[in-house]
């Protein structure tokens, strides 16, 4: 327990902080945008559609990323229940990241709709025009990110509790570089 | 919670608040005992947690049933159309698909620099419709008729428009929109609306009598080819040097005006209007033509209820040209949201409420029904909603 705790390189650092402020944003986005029938409606779902698109991109990045460089390991004296939870939840993290854009896009390409970016520019569809089809990605889209939203609460409450109650470095090891004071004893 | 608080601490933090690990396996009791520093941190986390998960329950309307929402919007909507009818729109129901293409003249282009007003042409996608709510009203008993449009610009930009026979909107804002159909909602008890609440909210929107007056000299016509479509809301046309033009338009259509006869209205089919519409097809292409008017200062942008003055400078940017009819039950029109805010670069949604509003309870009514589809295993569209 002695040794100094292994970090997460800075670029990691960097991936986990920016997507974690745009997933959040986006779930609250997503879930605003839907429910309002003010103008805010359609300001928020022109951020939505980019946001996704940018979190499909640099979650491609950070897999790539996270295949090449190992992440810290967890204290030897967590219990196996735990370890297998952060395990779990940060694989289901990963899909949902990858999952949630990629049905926006398909769902928007089922409903006949155009896949608007910013001013002219847009995707073109990836999936072919269908009512069954867009009616199950609709629907997907939201219960997916419900689920998202319940894995980042644990997912958050799992960082606390390193950070506050167990005070093992696993919090610090993705909120800041080796070198610390707190690390040098 | 138990296993958390067992958990040994990092004997590398120097929190005055955290006793040094417990190392004595004879007094499991000890370990078992949360610290109060221990407590307060779970308390906290607990707090955080509790905080998002709550903002997030607020921003999507679950803390406040009051809040009108676009799910409880289309839910109005269905009740005042006395029920479901699945797999249809929640308004505007009876409708027949239409294929054909915009055939811009240029003139447009000084006002949107939006690439369907270039001199050419754009295919189109559309739909005539009756203003029901149920789809099986006969034709002749809706005074109200709506034109769609998809227009499928060449660069893969879509412009969708939904327009109205009738020159303004009933009403100014969602909210009152809302209350109107509570007021004009069937009682059960005795199948037809409560006349006080009609009156009360009669009295207190005056918009109402506006409308009404013009109804009552707003020719209704004896088919879709020779009836006025407006656009109604205003929006903005973003010209190439930058400058906002504050616009509403209408499809003119190019067939003679005819009145319907009502007294005929017994005779006619309850499905007259699309019938006349295959008939007209089958000699030739029906024509429109879009005529874009500019509002003068001080004229109202954001109310859709107050018309502008009919003196207003007004500019034929193009003809719609209508070729082909094809069935609402398989036709290219069924599975497209018409949202009026779906604009390609060049045209912009004004500050209007009812605009606004517009966009997020179509988009419900579009889930609902393709969801109602799929349960029922619909087919794709004959034609698809793409070219």
């Amino acid at each position: 327990m002695s040794a100094p705790a292994e970090h997460y390189t800075a670029f990691t650092r960097l991936l986990h902080w920016l997507m974690a402020a745009m997933i959040l944003a986006m779930l609250f986005i997503g879930v605003g945008m839907v429910a309002s029938i003010s103008s805010a409606h359609e300001v928020l779902i022109a951020v939505h559609r980019p946001l996704g698109i940018a979190i499909l991109l640099l979650v491609l990045i950070r897999l790539a990323n996270r295949l090449a460089h190992r992440a810290p390991p967890l204290p030897s004296d967590l219990p196996l229940w735990q370890r297998l939870m952060a395990k779990a939840s940060q694989v289901l993290l990963y899909a949902l990241m990858l999952a949630m854009p990629l049905i926006g896009w398909s769902m928007l390409s089922a409903g006949n709709y155009p896949i608007v970016m910013f001013g002219a520019v847009h995707l073109p569809a990836i999936a072919p025009a269908s009512p069954a089809l867009y009616a199950f990605l609709r629907q997907a889209h939201t219960y997916l990110a419900f689920v998202l939203f319940a894995v980042f609460l644990l997912h958050l409450a799992g960082a606390l509790f390193h950070g506050l109650i167990r005070r093992d470095g696993v919090l610090a090891s993705m909120v800041h570089g080796p070198g610390r004071k707190e690390d040098k004893h | 919670m138990s296993d958390h608080l067992n958990a040994p601490l990092d004997p590398s933090t120097h929190s005055p608040n955290v006793a040094p690990p417990q190392k004595d396996p004879q007094t499991p009791e000890r370990q078992n005992r949360p610290k109060p520093g221990q407590i307060a941190a779970l308390s906290l986390i607990g707090l955080i947690l509790a905080a998002i998960a709550a903002s997030f329950a607020y921003v999507a309307g679950w803390l406040t049933p009051q809040r009108l929402t676009a799910s409880r919007f289309v839910d109005a909507l269905q009740l005042n159309n006395g029920g479901i009818y699945e797999g249809y729109r929640r308004a505007h129901a009876k409708g027949v698909c239409f294929v054909g293409h915009f055939e811009s003249n240029g003139q447009g282009v000084a006002l949107s620099s939006a690439s369907v007003f270039a001199a050419g042409n754009t295919p189109v996608i559309g739909r005539f419709a009756t203003g029901a709510g149920n789809p099986h009203t006969p034709d002749g008993d809706v005074p109200v008729r709506s034109m769609a449009l998809s227009y499928q610009l060449a660069d893969g930009q879509v412009w969708r428009s939904g327009m109205n026979s009738v020159p303004f909107q009933i009403i100014g804002t969602p909210e009152a929109f809302y209350e109107f159909g509570v007021a004009n909602r069937r009682d059960p008890s005795t199948g037809k609306p409560d006349l006080a609440k009609q009156q009360t909210f009669a009295a207190t929107h005056p918009e109402l009598k506006r409308f009404s007056e013009a109804m009552a000299h707003w020719p209704i016509t004896n088919s879709f080819a020779n009836s006025t479509f407006n656009g109604v809301n205003t929006f903005r046309f973003i010209d190439a040097q930058g400058t906002s033009h504050n616009v509403r338009w209408i499809m003119k259509p190019q067939a003679p005006v005819v009145a319907l006869d009502k007294q005929a209205l017994d005779r006619l089919s309850a499905d007259f209007l699309s019938i006349d519409l295959h008939q007209r097809l089958q000699q030739g292409p029906l024509r429109f033509d879009l005529m874009v008017t500019e509002a003068q200062p001080g004229d109202p942008i954001n109310d859709s209820s107050r018309p502008w003055p009919d003196d207003r400078p007004t500019t034929h940017v193009g003809t719609l040209v209508v070729e082909r009819d094809i069935a609402q039950a398989d036709g290219p029109c069924r599975d497209i949201n018409f949202n009026p805010l779906i604009l390609p670069k060049g045209i912009e949604p004004s500050d209007d409420p009812i605009l606004a509003a517009r966009g997020s309870v179509y988009s419900e009514s579009f889930n609902r029904r393709l969801r109602e589809e799929a349960a029922a295993h619909i087919p794709p569209a004959a034609a698809g909603g793409r070219p």
